[in-house]
């Protein structure tokens, strides 16, 4: 946390550094999601305002916010900090403008890699890279002669041995809460079984197979030797039992890893806690995991002249040289000049080990809601794998049929 | 009154009335027959910062044409109300013939997400109601036979569940009934069961989330019934202690004879207010283990990417009806004894 402010300080205070980027007018309003590495990332286009407005919202209830938020015309919001999900309900809305033009003129120091194009069409800009990886406690594993786990079966074996020790009741954690978090577990392990979500080509489901029961069974595993509260739990929560000394091996975000390895806290976890790439699951060789990009969207619904300063005030933080080396530990940047440092290990190895991005599909979301609350009672020993498949491919087909997609 | 005074007396009410609930009930039951265009879809190629993949993505040039010239969407009837995800005849059928016993029949009926979620809200308004009525009747009769210096502070500690704010109120709870909070680790250690969650289980949590709500709902009954015990003449009570009546007696015969209004007016508003119990699962994040009719609503609203207006619009046309069905005993009767007295 102290780090935090300092960074944050200095970038108040070294403002004077950087040029104005010579905004004259417009009014800058952001949606953006709540975590250090965007709240830095905000902070940063700020210093380059100029004589523009400029406001921005961080909550973690962004994605409720955005579209009701976004469809108003003129919008509430001149940009919206979106990631692969959250950019697919604004572009089937169609309420997200091509950047194309401002990136020509504004966007010197946006690498290529940065755009993201849809069609041709630059749709967003990315920032920084985000996935969900193992984090273990080193002092424990060692204690234990537990070799760092590379698979899930090795972290279930790994944490049945920590608990059949008596060290701790519930060694493993991960964001298990119903609902989104769930899902995106599912989605997680899932892809790591090699499956597909959808079969090629259309928006029939296609989860209720092999592969899919393996991924309930494996999910099943997991949270008999998490905290019996699971379903409740949260990346934050989880992040609580963590520095509490409760678990020794967790699924997490990347983008947490800074808060986890802060000042606060018991001196001793922190010391212990180390990073490791996400893990794969039964024999495959791609992880069990997804990888995410942050990047801003601007709104359609907003006025040109807004839409400009916006950019090039946000274009200004994205392709800033020094914000990544001041905050090199609050995320893996995307942006040029950025040195790994060893808080960015996840999301580094899950790009070597080819892991795949989190499916930007027009129907996800249904798909997505659909799995956060029929496999609930699967994971309550309430019904059968199959049964909780076929749930969720009948509830995500009611929704598409109400959505058009079937 | 007359007439015409209660007309200019309620005209601002009955306008707001309109304006506020009738309108969007209205706009709420059309949409409810509207489903979404069917989505254009082309093949793109999308690139991000991991790579270029080709997949789909919605044609929004097509597709605001259509929505152009019908911006309701399609119109699907009752296509909404009979789906998976709300009434599910189609499903229901199946189970039916499908089945050999009726209770594998229930089973699988219990499993479609609507039914699921009318079963907990019955469950609820079933426990919560006549325990709320019980408890608040209770608590007025004996603060009522209380002397009169401490009552005030006692009536302000007895409301302070209704004036604090539901979600705060369950978020206490919440975290005493934690796997680690002052509640949850005292019933393992009383159980000797360190698995044990209340939250995990969801008998467990339907228990909490019907006793987090008689806490909450009994001071509003509680004040209703003392402001009533208020006016019960003391002449016939008086006679009947004279005649030898007991406490029991007198309160059966004399007392709640005097209330039964009222009494019928709180059933009815903790019935309304309970068919549509909502902030406790939220508050206990119990999502995965108790679902509600309002809470199927907020879900489609809020929880996905994609807003389901449809699927909202028909649960809350249903929660309406079900509310009407609900209470349609305790107004015919009210009806018919408001016709008596005239």
């Amino acid at each position: 946390m102290r780090k935090i402010l300092v960074t944050l300080l200095f970038l108040f205070f070294g403002t004077s550094a950087f040029a104005d980027c010579n905004i004259k007018s417009g009014s800058i309003n952001i949606l953006a999601n709540d975590f250090p590495a965007l709240r830095t990332f905000v902070e940063t286009s700020k210093q380059c305002k100029g004589n523009a407005d400029f406001k921005v919202t961080h909550s973690s209830e962004h994605n409720k916010i955005a579209v009701p938020a976004l469809t108003a015309n003129p919008s509430e919001f001149s940009a919206r900090i979106a990631a692969n999900s959250s950019i697919v309900p604004l572009m089937n809305q169609d309420l997200i403008r091509p950047l194309d033009d401002l990136v020509k003129k504004y966007g010197k120091g946006i690498q290529d890699s940065q755009l993201i194009t849809i069609d041709g069409k630059v749709m967003a800009v990315a920032f920084m890279a985000n996935t969900q990886h193992l984090y273990y406690r080193e002092d424990i594993l060692k204690d234990m002669g537990i070799a760092v786990p590379k698979t899930y079966e090795e972290v279930v074996a790994a944490s049945e041995k920590i608990r059949a020790s008596g060290k701790m009741q519930h060694p493993y954690a991960a964001a298990y809460k119903a609902g989104w978090n769930l899902a995106e577990e599912f989605v997680n392990m899932f892809i790591g079984h090699g499956g597909e979500f959808f079969k090629s080509g259309s928006a029939e489901p296609n989860i209720n197979n092999a592969k899919g029961v393996a991924t309930l069974n494996m999910l099943k595993k997991l949270s008999e030797l998490s905290n019996p509260d699971y379903l409740t739990h949260d990346s934050e929560a989880i992040k609580v039992e963590w520095e509490s000394g409760n678990v020794a091996l967790m699924t997490l975000w990347a983008s947490r890893s800074g808060t986890l390895l802060d000042d606060e806290g018991d001196p001793n976890i922190t010391k212990a806690t180390k990073l490791a790439g996400p893990a794969t699951v039964g024999g495959g060789n791609i992880p069990a995991a997804t990888l995410w990009w942050d990047g801003f969207t601007l709104a359609k619904n907003r006025s040109d002249a807004d839409a400009d300063a916006t950019f090039r005030a946000l274009a200004h933080a994205a392709s800033n040289k020094k914000m990544v080396a001041d905050a090199a530990d609050q995320a893996v940047w995307l942006v040029e000049g950025f040195v790994p440092g060893p808080k960015s290990i996840g999301v580094i190895e899950a790009v070597k080990m080819k892991a795949k991005p989190y499916p930007m599909l027009p129907q996800m979301g249904l798909m997505h809601g659909a799995l956060g609350s029929e496999i609930v009672e699967f994971l309550q020993g309430k019904e059968s794998a199959e049964q909780a498949l076929k749930d969720v491919e009948a509830a995500y087909i009611s929704k598409a049929k109400e959505q058009g997609f079937l | 009154m007359p007439n015409k005074t209660f007309f200019w007396f309620f005209l601002p009410t009955g306008l707001a009335m309109i304006l506020f609930i009738g309108l969007p009930i209205i706009s709420t039951g059309i949409q409810s027959f509207y489903a979404q265009h069917d989505q254009i879809v082309k093949e793109v190629k999308k690139c991000d910062p991991f790579g270029c993949t080709v997949s789909i993505v919605v044609d929004n040039e097509e597709t605001s044409k259509i929505r152009e010239a019908k911006p309701l969407g399609k119109f699907n009837g009752f296509g909404t109300y009979t789906d998976r995800n709300h009434l599910a005849v189609d499903e229901i059928r199946k189970f039916w013939n499908e089945t050999d016993s009726f209770g594998a029949f229930i089973d699988q009926v219990t499993n479609l997400p609507f039914y699921k979620a009318l079963i907990f809200t019955l469950t609820y308004c079933l426990f919560v109601t006549p325990n709320v009525l019980l408890l608040g009747f209770v608590i007025a009769l004996s603060l009522n036979a209380v002397a009169r210096k401490i009552r005030g502070p006692l009536i302000f500690g007895t409301i302070l569940p209704m004036i604090v704010t539901p979600l705060v109120g369950s978020l206490v709870l919440f975290w005493m009934i934690d796997s680690q909070g002052i509640i949850g680790a005292n019933i393992q250690n009383l159980m000797n069961d360190p698995y044990l969650s209340l939250k995990s289980s969801k008998t467990l949590t339907w228990i909490t989330i019907i006793i987090y709500g008689i806490w909450h709902h009994s001071p509003f009954a509680f004040v209703v019934f003392y402001a009533a015990l208020q006016t019960v003449p003391q002449e016939p009570v008086e006679a009947a202690i004279i005649d030898g009546a007991s406490r029991f007696q007198r309160i059966k015969h004399i007392v709640l004879p005097h209330i039964y209004p009222v009494v019928t007016f709180v059933a009815l508003i903790s019935l309304m207010d309970n068919f549509r119990v909502f902030e406790p699962i939220i508050g206990f994040s119990a999502e995965g283990s108790a679902q509600s009719l309002s809470w199927l609503i907020y879900d489609n609203l809020v929880n996905e990417e994609v807003i389901l207006f449809g699927s909202a619009a028909a649960t809350s046309i249903m929660t309406i009806v079900g509310i009407a069905i609900l209470l349609a005993p305790v107004l015919i009767r009210t009806w018919k004894e408001f016709r008596i007295a005239r």
